[in-house]
């Protein structure tokens, strides 16, 4: 199979083509504001002087920062119609109520109360008042907003009232764009409910941004299918993956994570993801990112959808440093690394040019960085290395020993041997991790639910079944799925012996 | 002493969560919800008062209030002010008489701002007071309960405008086995008003002046975020507590029995500790801790477990593998240590066969 992988950063646009299990190109581009002429050119350069035959690829895997960049940067955001479904309950916290201001003033338009819902144990808190339903839906389709958010109390648990409003929402508002709650994640009204407004506000930019990749495509002269890839790792087809951006939120640094795996063959490890402002250090659990169980923030607003969870911490090869006394970070000279360092001829003493000194990176212009006194040289080298050496054993999962994969542009900060680590793991390509970890993404399901009087083994079972459906759904061939991540988590005070479980299976992508 | 309710500003709203939540010992739920409630309410113009429990004539009564139920269904529906006042007038309904002010059943967790929801809607002050002092899983584990005060009536409110009121209760383990059966057909999560209380039951029976404790707390950890100080150092420091313990949490197990979180949480020693390890074992809030090994900390001592890092407490439902944290103690209400406070809430009301020695009796010595 031979797959292109391309990773849209906020710097760098990096694509790679994959022959199998082998990396056969790599390149790194600009990123351009327009997105799409950095995928074109990178294609170009990818793809440049090959055989008309090597054109042929399988399919092409994209993941792009671009969504998230949108909420934090507060542009090209739809506003949204909020509708509720659980009246009476829950009147008190309407939707947005913990947005920040500005964002909320972007993105709302409008907020529909309706009486429905369902009690822990799959009651109906009251029947779903479906007339009501329609008045609301006829108020949006006479505002004009196009797009709507619709969240049910206890969804995860029974969706029928989401179903049945998104129903009503095709047949009064045709065209309008709708994101129901209980597709994108667990239990927690507000937060789930969050994760389903800022979906719904980024919808019509996912629309654009997909078109502007399938065009670049197209005008590479690719025919193949092209999927987008989500934050736990796996792929969706562009097509299906566009009604979801905020699955997209975290891809690069997964991406980066993955691709850490694939290159080094290691599927339990510590990643460590040198770039020019951060290191994000994240836990590799059968070959995926351990997800984050706690809340987490984008652009201010809490949410509890699926992330990885990663430990970042100001220290790059851009980070500045200070001799007296010895200070490095948190700022950083970022992208204009080039211009900026001693190394490089710039005026800038950063950590790239103590690593230089030290000899431990070949860069630039040695003679520019040899005045550097020997002492500061080694404190800055050894207070770095501390700063890694901590973040890693904060993110380790056990007492043993763990493998240590070093990626990204500045991992050569990596110090070669932490205390609590059996090895520090260097591999090729290592620069273009994130696209390599887009190009071997595969296809998966999940399914977070509580269950009821049924065994512990009965209710995993379930899950898991129930899981193994949305990944065929979702394009991965039956027969290759394979069982990543369980959990369950007994639950305090409810009936019937309750147990929250989760599943998450992945497979290959069914070929075409 | 001031006879008149002081107004409370929503800054100490935003502390008194912090506190609760801290005071919480690991149960009680977050007040996220009940702050964000606060909020709306300020925004509309509200503005709560606290009043001094030494101003409550002896013949006042007082509502005592809380949410009950599973803290995840209150992640779904969410606590309403409306419901809890309406739990407040059912009891006024059914006893003919009007309560001078409100009050917590416990400080710690989301149920310590309940009274501020309720007091918002009423009209009426918040007494500067409950009958815990930290939050405790069951009915019978209060002050009141202590001094023998009566266990009923209870009204219970849920939002679809269903009320229950339990008249009489044998006892408070029944009045708890009742009031459960009640919340649970609601959906798990009702508002109730506990056995009113007199002006004299709260001088005399509540715990005093921790509205107040709790808002220090929050304002202690505020102050010390804000000035890059060790929050929890300002913490001990303020309320005369002791580190016991500084490390990762390396396991935790969790089962429901009897429809409670129990568990252990085992924590690997970091700096000072390093190299050594700590046990803690858990009914819904922290109960017993071990020092490799050995027994070092029991309820009712105040069993804390936070960040690190920033002095925000976590649940015993939020710990997780990997969190840096510290265990500290504070100091339990002096009826609480009493022979009978013992006997409600010692380490053998949990089930563990321990005596009850207090960190701070030992640090006395």
């Amino acid at each position: 199979m031979r797959r292109i992988g391309i990773d849209v950063g906020g710097t760098n646009t990096d694509a790679v083509l994959l022959d199998g299990d082998r990396v056969e190109r790599a390149v790194k581009t600009a990123t351009t504001a327009d997105v799409t002429t950095g995928i074109v050119a990178a294609l170009r350069r990818l793809l440049a002087d090959a055989e008309p035959g090597a054109r042929r690829v399988d399919a092409v895997m994209i993941g792009t920062t671009h969504f998230t960049n949108a909420v934090v940067q507060r542009r090209d955001l739809t506003p949204v119609a909020a509708v509720r479904i659980g009246l009476p309950a829950s009147a008190s916290l309407e939707p947005f109520v913990d947005w920040p201001a500005d964002l909320a003033a972007l993105v709302r338009g409008g907020i529909h109360m309706v009486e429905g819902g369902h009690e822990v144990d799959g009651r109906p808190i009251v029947p779903f008042d479906e007339p009501a339903m329609r008045r609301a839906a006829r108020q949006i389709r006479a505002s004009g907003v196009r797009s709507v958010a619709v969240s049910a109390i206890f969804s995860p648990i029974d969706p029928a009232d989401e179903q049945r409003a998104g129903a009503i929402l095709a047949e009064e508002c045709p065209g309008v764009a709708v994101t129901l709650s209980h597709e994108l994640g667990r239990i927690g009204l507000l937060e789930r409910e969050n994760a389903c407004l800022l979906n719904a506000c980024l919808v019509e930019l996912a629309r654009r941004t997909t078109r502007a990749f399938t065009e670049a495509l197209a005008g590479s002269g690719l025919d193949a299918p092209l999927y987008l890839t989500q934050n736990d790792g796996t792929v969706t087809l562009a097509s299906q993956a566009e009604a979801f951006p905020v699955y997209s939120f975290a891809s690069g640094p997964t991406n980066s994570m993955r691709g850490a795996a694939f290159l080094s063959r290691l599927d339990e490890a510590i990643v460590v993801d040198v770039g020019g402002t951060t290191t994000d250090v994240g836990c590799l659990r059968h070959g995926f990112p351990r997800e984050a169980n706690a809340v987490v923030e984008v652009g201010g607003v809490r949410t509890l959808f699926r992330m990885p969870d990663l430990l970042s911490i100001a220290l790059g090869g851009g980070t500045l440093v200070e001799p007296h006394p010895l200070t490095i970070g948190p700022r950083s000279v970022g992208f204009r690394l080039t211009e900026e360092a001693l190394v490089f001829g710039g005026p800038t003493l950063t950590c790239t040019d103590l690593a230089a000194a030290a000899g431990l990176v070949a860069l630039g212009d040695p003679a520019r960085v040899a005045h550097l006194p020997r002492g500061l040289v080694a404190a800055g080298i050894r207070a770095m290395h501390e700063r890694i050496a901590e973040a890693v054993d904060r993110m380790k999962t056990d007492a043993g020993d763990v493998p240590v994969i070093a990626v990204g542009g500045g991992s050569f900060l990596v110090p070669p041997s932490m205390p609590g680590v059996s090895q520090v793991i260097r591999v090729a390509h290592h620069p273009v991790a994130n696209a390599v970890g887009a190009a071997i993404a595969q296809i998966s399901g999940e399914l977070d639910q509580v269950f009821q009087n049924m065994t512990r083994e009965a209710a995993i079972a379930q899950a898991q079944r129930l899981a193994e459906e949305r990944a065929v759904r979702g394009g991965a061939r039956r027969e290759t799925l394979k069982v990543v991540e369980v959990e369950d988590i007994p639950l305090a005070y409810l009936p019937g012996n309750s147990l929250r479980a989760r599943v998450r299976v992945v497979g290959d992508i069914a070929r075409r | 002493m001031d006879d008149r309710p002081r107004p409370v500003t929503l800054e100490e709203i935003e502390q008194l969560a912090i506190g609760a939540w801290i005071l919480g010992t690991g149960g009680g739920g977050s007040p996220y919800h009940g702050l964000l409630n606060m909020r709306t309410l300020y925004a509309r113009g509200t503005v709560v008062r606290l009043l001094d429990p030494a101003a409550l004539a002896d013949d006042d009564d007082v509502a005592v209030v809380s949410f009950m139920g599973a803290p995840l269904v209150s992640q779904e529906r969410f606590k309403d002010p409306r419901t809890i006042a309406r739990a407040v007038r059912m009891m006024e309904e059914y006893t003919g008489r009007r309560f001078r002010a409100v009050m917590a059943v416990e400080i710690g967790g989301g149920n310590g701002i309940v009274p501020f929801m309720a007091a918002a809607l009423l009209d009426i002050p918040v007494v500067d007071a409950d009958a815990m002092g930290r939050a405790f899983p069951e009915a019978q584990m209060t002050s009141f309960a202590i001094k023998d005060l009566p266990c009923a009536p209870l009204t219970l409110a849920d939002v679809r405008d269903n009320g229950v009121i339990v008249a009489r209760a044998a006892s408070w383990k029944w009045m708890e086995r009742l009031s459960r059966k009640a919340c649970t057909e609601v959906g798990s999560t009702a508002a109730t008003c506990k056995a009113p209380r007199t002006g004299k039951d709260v001088k005399e029976a509540a715990i005093l002046y921790t509205t107040t404790k709790a808002i220090r707390l929050g304002a202690t950890v505020q102050a010390a975020r804000r000035a890059h100080r060790d929050p929890i150092g300002a913490i001990l420091a303020a309320e005369g507590g002791r580190l016991l313990f500084r490390g990762k949490v390396r396991d935790v197990a969790r089962r429901t029995t009897e429809g409670f979180l129990r568990g252990t949480a085992r924590l690997e020693g970091l700096d000072e500790h390093a190299g050594q390890g700590f046990e803690l074992a858990f009914q819904n809030e922290w109960a017993v801790g071990w020092h490799d090994g050995e027994p070092r900390v029991t309820t009712p001592d105040l069993i804390c477990v936070v960040d690190s890092v920033s002095g925000e407490a976590i649940g015993t439902e939020t710990l997780r593998y990997g969190q840096r944290v510290s265990v500290i103690v504070l100091p339990a209400p002096p009826i609480l240590l009493t022979p009978k406070g013992l006997e409600h809430v010692g380490p053998r009301a949990f089930g563990y066969d321990l005596d009850f020695r207090s960190v701070f009796a030992e640090a006395a010595r």
